[in-house]
Order: C-alpha cells, then sequence, then structure tokens
C-alpha cells in the first residue's frame, strides 16, 4: 500500500539529500516533484496546492538553521505536514454510556461497505461486545443476503426484513430489538449511493434522524480519484459523519485521495480494511503511515501484528527448544502455522524498513509453505520427533501422501538439518529470540534503517540487563 | 444521438462542474497567459486525466499557443476538445462476435467495481437484439455473489450457471461453456469475483479460468472486459495494465459515470495500453449502459 507513493517520494529527496545548500531554487524544483508526486497519487489539486504552499513557507523559513543537512530539513516539513494532512492521532470509536452504541455506515456503491460491517463487528465482538448487524440495504439484489451470510461466518445476529419496510422502518425495528435482546452495539448497513441521489440521500438523513447514530462512519474506497472530495463534502454535509473508514488498503492505491478526504471533511480516519479475510481490518494510524510513505518502514505495526498472532506460550516453549537447538519438525509446522496466520508472507516483508525495495524485485512463492506444512502433515508424529528415522521408503510414501516430490521432501529435511546447524552456531554466541526473527532481526541485504538500529540496540540493552539479574 | 443524450445526461454534473472551472476561466474572452494555462492543467487533473496526459494536452495547446496559432480563451476550448479527441483517435469500440456461437465475454476486475450490475446490463442489451444469453457464477468468493446475479437472472429471465459458493471458479466456467454450447446460446457472460490486481494466487485462479474456457472453445474468451469505477483514481491505470499482462484485455467497460466522477483515466488506459473502452454505465437500471463513442464523450465532458 502506498507503495508507489513511496516509491516517487523516495526518488525526490534522494536528489534533495546530495544538496548541501537549501535555495529558492532547489526548494522550488523539489517541491514541483513532490506536487507531481501528490497529483500522481490523485491527491486533489487544491490540497496539493495548499501543501505545497505550506511546505514552502515552512522551508524557507528554515534555510537559516546550522548543523542540519538541507534536504532532511525538507524532509522533516513534508513529513510533518502529512501528518498534519492525515491526523490526529488514532480516535476510537465512542461508546453510549447508556443503551446500544448505534453505528451507521454509508458511502458509494462498491466501496465495500457491508463485508465493513461485518469486519467491524468481528472486531467488536472480540472486545466483547454484543454487536447486531442490521441489512437496510434493500437496493442492491442480495445485499441482505450477503450480510447475513457474513453474520453466520462470525456469529453475530442479522436483523433483516425483506416485507417492504422502508430501511428507516427496518433500523427502528433492530433498535427495539438490540434493546430487547441486550445487544449494546448495533451496525447499520445502508445501501451504496451516490451523493447526488437527492431521494437515496434523504434516507439517510431520515435514518439518521430515527436512529440517532453515535458514530456516522464514511466507507471510502482507498482507490478513489479527484472525485472523491465532492462525494466525501456531500455525505458530511448532509450526515455530519464522525470518521472515515478506508477500505481496500492491500492493494496499490497510491491512496493520495484519503489525505484528500481527511482534509476536505475534517474528519479522522478511524479504520483501515487490509485484506479479503473477514479479520482484515486495523486501526488506522496516521504517524505510521506517513512513515512508511516516506520510506521509513513500519516496524511498529509489524510488531503488534506478531504479538497479536503468535501465540507467547508456544513461542516461550520454542525459544527453549531453540536453545537448546531440539527444535523438531512439529516445532517447524506450528511455526509455518503461526507466519501464516499473520496474513500474506508479502504483507509482513512489506513492513519492514528496508524489504519494501527488495521486494519489487522477489516474488514470494506463497505456494512453498503450503507444501512444506503438507509435507509435514503426511509425517507420522515419530517422524516428525525424529527426522533422522525417515529412509527412503518413508520419503517416498510422505511425498505420495502430501502430493509432492521425492525432491520437494529431501528439500525440506535438508532445509531443517541447515537450519538446526544454522541453529547450533548462533546459539553460540547467546541466546536466540524466535521473536526477533519476526521483528525483522533477520540479515538484511542492504542498510539496515536507523529506526531498526535503535531498536536492536534497546532490545541488546534489555537482555543484558535480564541476563546479569 | 441517443448515445450523445446519454452521456450528456450523465455526465450533465460533471459538465457543470467542469464548467464552473471552465466558466471562470472562459468568462471573459481574455488572453492566454502562463494562470490561463495553469487554471487548465488543474481542470484537467480534476477529472483525472493523469499526468502523462495531462503533459501531453498542455505541450500541444502550449506549441500552438507560441507559434500564434491560438490567441485567447475562446479558441483554447475548441483545441482543447480537439487534442482530447485525438487522444482517442481510432478506439474501436466495437465487440469480437466469435464466427461460431457461443460468444464468451469474461468479465473482470477489482471489488466493487461494478460487475455484477454490468453483466445484467450487457444481458439486457443483447437479449434486447434478440440473442441468447447465459450466465457464469464464478464467484465462489464473496458472500451472496452468486444470488446477486441469480436476482438478476430471474428478472432477466436469463438461464444462470451456478456451484456452491466456495466452489472452484474454473470448473464452473467449464460448466457454463459446456451449458452454452449444449444449449446453442449466442453469448456467455461469465461474472467472476473481484479481485485486486496485487493478489498473485487471484490473478492466477483467474488464468485459470480463461486456461480451462480454452479448452472447451479455443479462441474463447472473445472478449476480456475489465470493469473499472469511474470514481477510481489514476490506478484505474494499474490495474487496467496488471490485468491485461495476465489474462489479456480486449476492453473496458467504465462503470458509475452518471455521477460527477469524470473518467479522465480512459485517455491513458487507451494511449499507454491501447486498450479501448467498449460501454459505460450511466445509472442503476438495467438499461442504463451504453456503447462508447469518444467524440461524444469529449464533446459530454466539455459541450453545451
Amino acid at each position: 500500500m502506498f507503495e508507489a507513493i513511496t516509491q516517487s517520494f523516495s526518488k525526490v529527496f534522494s536528489g534533495l539529500l546530495q544538496r548541501h545548500r537549501l535555495t529558492d531554487e532547489n526548494i522550488d524544483e523539489a517541491l514541483k516533484e513532490v506536487r507531481t508526486a501528490l497529483l500522481a497519487a490523485d491527491v486533489n489539486f487544491r490540497v496539493v496546492r495548499q501543501f505545497i504552499d505550506n511546505v514552502r513557507l515552512k522551508a524557507v523559513g528554515q534555510t537559516l538553521i546550522q548543523n542540519v543537512r538541507p534536504g532532511e530539513q525538507v524532509i522533516k516539513v513534508v513529513h510533518d505536514e502529512l501528518i498534519e494532512l492525515m491526523g490526529p492521532k488514532h480516535s476510537p470509536l465512542e461508546f453510549s454510556t447508556e443503551g446500544p452504541t448505534v453505528i451507521m455506515m454509508c458511502g458509494l456503491q462498491g466501496s465495500g461497505k457491508t463485508t465493513t460491517c461485518g469486519k467491524l463487528a468481528l472486531r467488536l465482538k472480540g472486545q466483547g461486545r454484543h454487536p447486531l448487524l442490521v441489512a437496510a440495504d434493500i437496493q442492491r439484489p442480495a445485499a441482505v443476503r450477503q450480510l447475513q451470510v457474513l453474520g453466520e461466518q462470525i456469529s453475530v445476529p442479522v436483523h433483516a426484513n425483506t416485507n417492504g419496510t422502508a430501511p428507516p422502518g427496518i433500523c427502528q425495528e433492530a433498535l427495539t430489538k438490540a434493546k430487547g435482546d441486550g445487544k449494546d452495539v448495533v451496525i447499520l448497513d445502508t445501501a451504496g449511493r451516490l451523493h447526488i441521489d437527492d431521494p437515496l440521500m434523504k434516507e439517510l438523513e431520515e435514518i439518521a434522524r430515527v436512529t440517532r447514530p453515535h458514530q456516522i462512519l464514511l466507507v471510502c474506497d482507498a482507490m478513489l480519484g479527484q472525485d472523491a472530495v465532492n462525494s466525501a463534502k456531500s455525505f458530511n454535509e448532509r450526515l455530519a459523519i464522525h470518521g472515515l473508514i478506508l477500505t481496500k488498503m492491500d492493494g496499490d492505491a497510491r491512496g493520495g485521495a484519503a489525505l484528500s478526504i481527511k482534509q476536505v471533511t475534517g474528519k479522522p480516519i478511524k479504520f483501515i480494511g487490509v485484506g479479503e479475510k473477514i479479520e482484515d481490518i486495523e486501526v488506522f494510524h496516521p504517524d505510521r503511515l506517513v512513515s512508511r510513505m516516506l520510506g521509513m518502514g513500519d516496524i511498529v505495526s509489524l510488531v503488534e501484528k506478531a504479538q497479536a498472532t503468535v501465540d507467547q506460550a508456544v513461542a516461550i516453549k520454542l525459544q527453549k527448544k531453540l536453545m537448546d537447538n531440539r527444535v523438531t519438525l512439529q516445532d517447524l509446522l506450528v511455526q509455518l502455522e503461526q507466519v501464516e496466520r499473520m496474513g500474506p508472507l508479502k504483507d509482513i516483508l512489506s513492513m519492514i524498513p528496508g524489504m519494501n525495495s527488495l521486494m519489487q524485485q522477489q516474488d514470494f512463492d506463497e505456494g512453498e509453505l503450503g507444501r512444506f506444512k503438507g509435507i509435514i502433515h503426511s509425517m507420522t508424529k515419530q517422524e516428525r520427533l525424529h527426522p533422522e528415522i525417515i529412509d527412503g521408503s518413508r520419503r517416498r510414501r510422505i511425498a505420495q501422501g502430501s502430493g509432492t516430490s521425492l525432491q520437494e521432501v529431501n528439500q525440506l529435511l535438508k532445509e531443517y538439518q541447515m537450519m538446526r546447524k544454522m541453529l547450533g552456531g548462533l546459539l553460540k554466541k547467546g541466546p536466540l529470540n524466535p521473536m526477533a526473527l519476526l521483528r525483522g532481526e533477520v540479515p538484511m541485504k542492504g542498510k539496515t534503517h536507523e529506526k531498526t538500529r535503535a531498536m536492536l540496540r534497546e532490545e541488546r540493552k534489555r537482555r543484558k540487563k535480564k541476563r546479569h539479574r | 444521438m441517443k448515445f450523445f443524450d446519454r452521456i450528456k445526461e450523465g455526465l450533465k454534473k460533471t459538465r457543470e462542474r467542469l464548467r464552473s472551472g471552465l466558466a471562470s476561466l472562459f468568462r471573459l474572452r481574455r488572453p492566454i497567459d502562463p494562470q490561463v494555462l495553469e487554471e487548465l492543467e488543474e481542470i484537467l487533473y480534476s477529472a483525472d486525466v493523469g499526468g502523462e496526459e495531462v503533459a501531453r494536452v498542455m505541450e500541444r495547446l502550449q506549441a500552438a499557443h507560441r507559434e500564434k496559432r491560438m490567441e485567447d480563451t475562446d479558441q483554447l476550448l475548441g483545441r482543447l476538445k480537439e487534442e482530447l479527441k485525438v487522444g482517442l483517435q481510432g478506439m474501436d469500440s466495437g465487440l469480437r462476435w466469435s464466427a461460431a456461437p457461443p460468444t464468451v465475454l469474461l468479465v473482470v476486475g477489482v471489488n466493487g467495481s461494478g460487475k455484477t450490475t454490468t453483466i445484467a446490463k450487457l444481458g439486457k442489451r443483447f437479449q434486447d437484439e434478440g440473442k441468447k444469453v447465459v450466465f457464469a457464477a464464478c464467484d465462489t468468493f464473496r458472500a451472496a455473489a452468486m444470488e446477486q446475479l441469480q436476482i438478476w437472472a430471474d428478472r432477466l429471465g436469463i438461464d444462470l450457471v451456478h456451484h456452491q459458493q466456495g466452489a472452484d471458479p474454473a470448473s464452473v466456467a467449464f460448466d457454463a461453456v459446456q451449458a452454452a454450447l449444449s444449449r446453442k446460446t449466442d453469448v456467455l457472460i461469465i461474472d467472476t469475483a473481484g479481485r485486486l490486481h496485487t493478489k498473485d494466487h487471484l490473478m492466477r485462479e483467474l488464468d485459470k479460468v480463461v486456461r480451462v474456457v480454452k479448452k472447451k472453445l479455443p479462441d474463447a474468451p472473445h472478449e476480456t472486459l475489465l470493469v473499472l469505477d469511474a470514481t477510481t483514481g489514476q490506478n484505474a491505470l494499474t490495474q487496467a495494465k496488471t490485468f491485461r499482462e495476465m489474462i489479456g484485455l480486449t476492453g473496458v467497460v467504465m462503470a458509475k459515470l452518471d455521477g460527477t466522477a469524470k473518467g479522465g483515466i480512459v485517455f491513458a488506459i487507451y494511449n499507454q495500453l491501447q486498450v479501448p473502452v467498449k460501454f459505460v454505465g450511466l445509472g442503476e437500471k438495467m438499461e442504463d449502459l451504453e456503447a462508447f463513442d469518444p467524440a461524444a464523450f469529449v464533446e459530454g465532458m466539455f459541450g453545451e
């Protein structure tokens, strides 16, 4: 996500970093490229104009600061200004203190409202709340059914009424039902509509009037172009929205529209949709996203994701085994499954600073993980714990059972042996934390980013302290 | 001039906005200066026309200005339209029909672009032309996607070939081709799951659908249409590029052009990828689909 914008910024800044003096001319030159990059990223041209003016004003005012490389100064200004545009910091949902909290979703057709309703319901359920989904989209064929299927998948009840009741009535019914059933969150899935479709916009106003939502969230597609500001403005003017949810952030859209919408509505981006699976929703962090846009990676997100997914107990057990170099194929299987649970390998790697450019060249074979898993699954327990007993005949059986070739089984066993050998070498240098592998402390090609290095330093200090204790 | 009227109606809002931009620009007949050109550049950007195309058009306009072939804002508008039309010159928006039926149309696109609605509209259009149509529900991933197409099929009285949710899309496609052959269908339209073009495995899945269809009908699909949401920005070009590389594209359907979005990315898609626009979606009703007419499109953007 935001890869393209990151790329163009890297280009602009690497040029700028080589200069020693910040003059009006080279500021202008750099800003011209920033302008092109932002426009290519679908940032609205008016927002771009304002942004450039702000940066110029601030950059020129700073030319006198000593001992800082001029290029870095401009980066700092662009960075700060982008955060200013994307901010404020994470803005959580607000919940009602009495009675169910009503969350109303609205947006253009195809922005991803229904899917997002399901994702949000699952997230809130995971936080111990009791959501009720409401199918208020009776416009699009099978939209009600879609929400019902999603509801079944996540075991969240769905209120629907296909007897011809208008959406405001359906929502009212749902509210009464929620109160009766002891639900504490009601999520209204409304029909997609164009912001210039007056009757449908009136219907939304009516729903808002009768349900008095605590949160009205506008669902926006991250791929939106220049027109994003027009639709967002209309929705905000008619409904006074509370925040935004950006969807389809797992694509490669430059996402500039997010900046524009944020700017014209002044409303915070609350969540981002990052995949097709129902758990693929994340809290939006402007500062992280901006760092990522500027090529600094997003190490914090990665660590959080790893911690949420990797079972701590398993990790500790594995750590002990790693230290004694007693890792079996069974452990390897558990690891593979955990890595998989974190999402596509490509996504995880892209969060590591410096990996983004590497990613461009490499095509990751996601299938290999699956094949490895299949092979291990086809082994008996004895074989997993004592791989040395796997002889030629067992290998053939395993290959057949997992639908792979003998070569692939051999490859897995060879890599396993190599891993053990490698671990043996590493262990001589001190204990190894399996989380470290996930945090990007793997040997990386090219230069490790300053931020990573700082983190590594911290980590080393902490471990040292621990050992002394 | 049905198309002209429809597109004018659809682009009415667009035009109003563009004209409010253009109006202030062309309100008074004034000499062309750098500021006028800069304003014009922004108007083009606001229509999602995109950097390279804007640069191309501006270059041409500036040259005309330098050579004194164009002196005031009155001439500028005419020139602008001309340049944009040049950008779409030679576009063939006709459909490629198979010599022996069925003609197979594969409809692809990212999530939420409007594939299923477009398919319903295409089905209605072919039906009105007296053709026998079959739909194939190869979106076995999204919840209730099949039901959505089923509802349209029922409304139109069109046969739908489908399996269960979660089934292999390629096997649905295979059965659909089989059914189209045995039922002597004129047109088979295959609906596919929305997929972001960045998802490798999903793009490969699409490739498999194509391969399976080819097994039965070597020259099918005769049309592979990418449905683009008109509100999409510059990413639409990347989408078109990736889909074209993976499975080949024969055309684009620009959906949701009835809003205020302008669909200016059409120029880049045609010039850089040579993929023509074949249809435009102009509303929510089944008949709101029109064959694309480049000249009318440009006029619709700026015309009276």
